[in-house]
């Protein structure tokens, strides 16, 4: 039953729209890859490590076959012909390109089912291994059990690995059940992933696959000790979204940050770059079970979220789609949203509370992730300790899925190990005394909670029919998402862009869809 | 210095030349702190962090509360009194030192005395990925009440975003032939925004293009001294709104013109 007394046809309408929305954007998806989606294949076929000057073996790959061979044909297509060229193994291919000893223009193309038969054997071992990272994981919710409130969720942002497992353990046994190491500024822009473990980064650490797997035991760690299972979260975001995605899926990352439009408004990267590699990004997070964070929080730290509520609606409307047309569940759909009202606006609170129970309500299904205030955090510490409550308030009262955790400090530096534990401490304390508060209440028909609710709703499908009918680039052109204008060749990544020929095979994500639809 | 914290007997006259912080009492010189040290919460370690609250010039220092956040992290909050005070009278502080005009009052003061539109280009640069600063400052809408740079109406404002590179930074500022370049920092670490503000300064110096801009920076941790030192012509800390920035970049701007 609503509470909010939502009216269903108004719900179907803007599902109808934002699915029209990712349909005309998905024909476009299909059409294209991206040099970080053929690295991502790469590395699904074991290729990994880097020169002596640090370029991972990837990109040293992809670069060849884009400068002197033709990437529309896929790197699947050129591994596998030079594989049966050469009668050699992936990583004697790996040598060849490593040491410039082959001439990719004179290999000859063999057919799309030799590419299939002849890469079956490393397909098979890369999914293998993502279903054994997925079936440790349910078994660890088996055995120590699921939990029923918001999971507590925290950031560490050291910069350094090993310090930041420090603060993760500390802040697991305070009671966070979500760990997420922040990246360093800057490796969204990044066009490769870093090699290694790593102890040097600005505002957060480097996304490595070495640094996920020192993270991943740690956790593991302590989660025995403490007989919980401590989730770990990163960031399949910026000009590699597929590759970290790969990265997360083979050593057992259980959310990413993965945000279909989040890197076009917000990094200034290509949106023709980011909507494809969101899509590869997807699926391979469907596949391995993790749960995806969309990023509509953001629009609330540039707009106003009062005026601008409903396209965080229409933006998790359009996200779900998305996520739907990478065969992900609904139960891996993190839609983001966050309580970023101005705390002087005039029943403010009440505004977040509708907002809140509306997601709630519009996506039972998924684990919605909610986001503390930042914009209108000050130095004043003790104000914002209150701001932060409120906010535990509304995520306990809604039952959000994924709580992140406000910091007292939010406006002064990266946390302290104090300001984490005090953030749990509060997120505990309001989750405990107000466990059933949203079960016991109503509210006032056609109230201030109820008319805004409708109100939001109302504007979202409005906004929604019109990109509908402008289609999705043009609405980033236009400024509509958190008043950012973006134009459709411009921002970064556009020249990673290439258009698929007949020819192309991507055998991963072929073998992950046939999975995930029979799953359906 | 008239009294004596041991009998509690405090002078009740303030003298600005022996400031002290103020709990309910002048003089009283109390004060709140918190800090965390990496050992265990046990009667040692509270002592560890008395002894500590001491070396900091508390005198009676009260651990209120001591907090374990791990096996091996205790978090304390402390309560007491300093020994310390400072001379109010001999502190001077370099402030921006126009006044502080209308949105109105700085349109019509550009139309009077420069009498064209003026060019401003601003962005968060370096690491930074936040724009919460340089919005606030130039985007139409500004914040709490205060309408940004774009809502002015003879200022041109271009807010190149997030994570701009100096260089890139200058070379807009050069080709849109810029009066005021803006740069936002707001979350840093270890202190890189320094380097990267100081960097803003030795590229311009080299391009002998320091002179041609006036060059502001904004955030948290800027105040109009840090600016003056790292050779930046004016800085701007919390609380402040785009009216203050503009009436400084105009009336400079006028300043220069003479």
């Amino acid at each position: 039953m609503s509470k909010l007394n939502l009216d269903k046809v108004k719900i179907s309408e803007a599902r109808d729209f934002a699915k029209q929305i990712a349909d005309q954007t998905q024909e476009f998806i299909e059409q294209h890859t991206t040099v970080t989606v053929e690295r991502t294949i790469c590395r699904f076929l074991g290729i990994d490590g880097v020169n002596e000057f640090d370029v991972p073996i990837p990109n040293i790959i992809i670069n060849e076959i884009s400068k002197n061979g033709n990437l529309e044909f896929g790197v699947s297509l050129y591994i596998a012909s030079i594989m049966k060229a050469y009668d050699i193994d992936v990583n004697g291919v790996c040598d060849l390109f490593i040491n410039q000893k082959i001439d990719i223009s004179e290999i000859k193309l063999i057919s799309k089912n030799e590419v299939y038969r002849i890469l079956d054997p490393y397909i098979n071992e890369t999914l293998f291994k993502i279903k054994d990272a997925k079936s440790k994981r349910e078994n660890f919710r088996i055995s120590y059990g699921s939990k029923d409130e918001p999971l507590l969720y925290v950031i560490v942002a050291t910069g350094n690995i090993y310090e930041d497992v420090t603060q993760a353990k500390a802040a697991a046994k305070a009671g966070a059940d979500v760990v997420a190491v922040i990246r360093t500024t800057g490796q969204s822009l990044l066009d490769y992933v870093p090699y290694g473990p790593t102890t040097e980064g600005f505002g957060g650490t480097f996304a490595t696959q070495e640094n996920f797997r020192i993270m991943r035991n740690a956790l593991d760690e302590v989660g025995e000790e403490l007989g919980r299972y401590i989730m770990l979260v990163n960031y399949a975001s910026g000009l590699c979204m597929p590759e970290i995605a790969a990265m997360g899926a083979i050593e057992r990352l259980d959310m990413m940050l993965n945000d279909s439009l989040y890197g076009i408004l917000f990094r200034d990267i290509n949106m023709q770059r980011t909507l494809i590699d969101q899509y590869f990004s997807r699926v391979i997070n469907a596949y391995a079970g993790i749960i995806i964070n969309t990023g509509e929080d953001n629009y609330l730290t540039t707009s106003d979220a009062v005026s601008e509520a409903h396209t965080v609606l229409a933006s998790q409307f359009i996200n779900e789609q998305f996520a739907k047309h990478a065969h992900m569940d609904e139960s891996l759909m993190g839609l983001g949203h966050a309580f970023e009202i101005d705390p002087n606006v005039k029943n403010g609170f009440l505004y977040e509370l509708s907002q809140a129970l509306m997601a709630r309500e519009i996506f039972p299904n998924s684990p919605l992730k909610y986001m503390p205030p930042t914009k209108h955090m000050t130095g004043n510490i003790f104000k914002g300790y209150i701001q932060n409550t409120l906010f535990n308030v509304v995520t306990t009262t809604t039952n959000q899925g994924i709580h992140l955790l406000g910091m007292l400090t939010e406006a002064v530096h990266t946390p302290f190990m104090s300001d984490r534990y005090l953030a749990i401490d509060n997120a505990k304390y309001i989750n405990n005394t107000m466990h059933d508060f949203g079960d016991e209440i109503e509210f006032k028909k056609d109230g201030i909670i109820q008319k805004r609710a409708k109100s939001v709703l109302n504007d979202s499908v409005e906004l929604l029919k019109e990109i509908a009918n402008i289609g999705i680039f043009e609405t980033l052109e236009r400024g509509i998402f958190a008043g950012i204008k973006r134009p459709i060749d411009g921002g970064k990544g556009l020249s990673g862009v290439y258009k698929k020929s007949s020819k192309y095979v991507n055998p991963f994500i072929d073998q992950m869809i046939i999975e995930l639809s029979e799953v359906k | 210095m008239g009294y004596d914290l041991n009998e509690k007997k405090y002078s009740k006259v303030l003298d600005l030349k022996e400031l002290r912080p103020y709990g309910d009492t002048l003089n009283d010189g109390k004060v709140q702190m918190s800090f965390t040290l990496p050992i265990k919460n046990d009667e040692k370690g509270a002592e560890a962090a008395r002894e500590l609250s001491k070396k900091m010039g508390i005198i009676d220092p009260l651990i209120a509360e001591s907090i374990e956040l791990d096996n091996d992290f205790t978090m304390y909050v402390v309560y007491g009194s300093i020994i310390h005070s400072v001379n109010y009278n001999d502190i001077t502080v370099e402030t921006v030192e126009t006044d502080v005009l209308s949105m109105h009052q700085i349109e019509d003061l550009i139309d009077k005395q420069i009498g064209r539109n003026i060019i401003v280009v601003g962005a968060s640069t370096g690491t930074d990925a936040h724009t919460v600063g340089i919005d606030a400052i130039m985007n139409m809408k500004g914040f709490a009440g205060h309408y940004g740079l774009e809502r002015y109406r003879n200022i041109e404002a271009l807010n190149l975003g997030s994570q701009v590179d100096n260089e890139d930074m200058i070379k807009k500022a050069v080709e849109l032939n810029a009066d005021v370049i803006l740069i936002s920092q707001t979350v840093t670490q270890k202190d890189v925004h320094i380097k990267n503000l100081i960097e803003m300064v030795e590229l311009l110096e080299v391009e002998g293009l320091r002179e041609r801009f006036i060059l502001i920076v904004g955030g948290p941790r800027i105040s109009h001294e840090l600016a003056k030192e790292l050779g930046f012509d004016a800085g701007f800390g919390p609380k402040k709104f785009a009216e203050d920035v503009a009436s400084y970049f105009v009336q400079e701007l006028i300043q220069r013109n003479k």
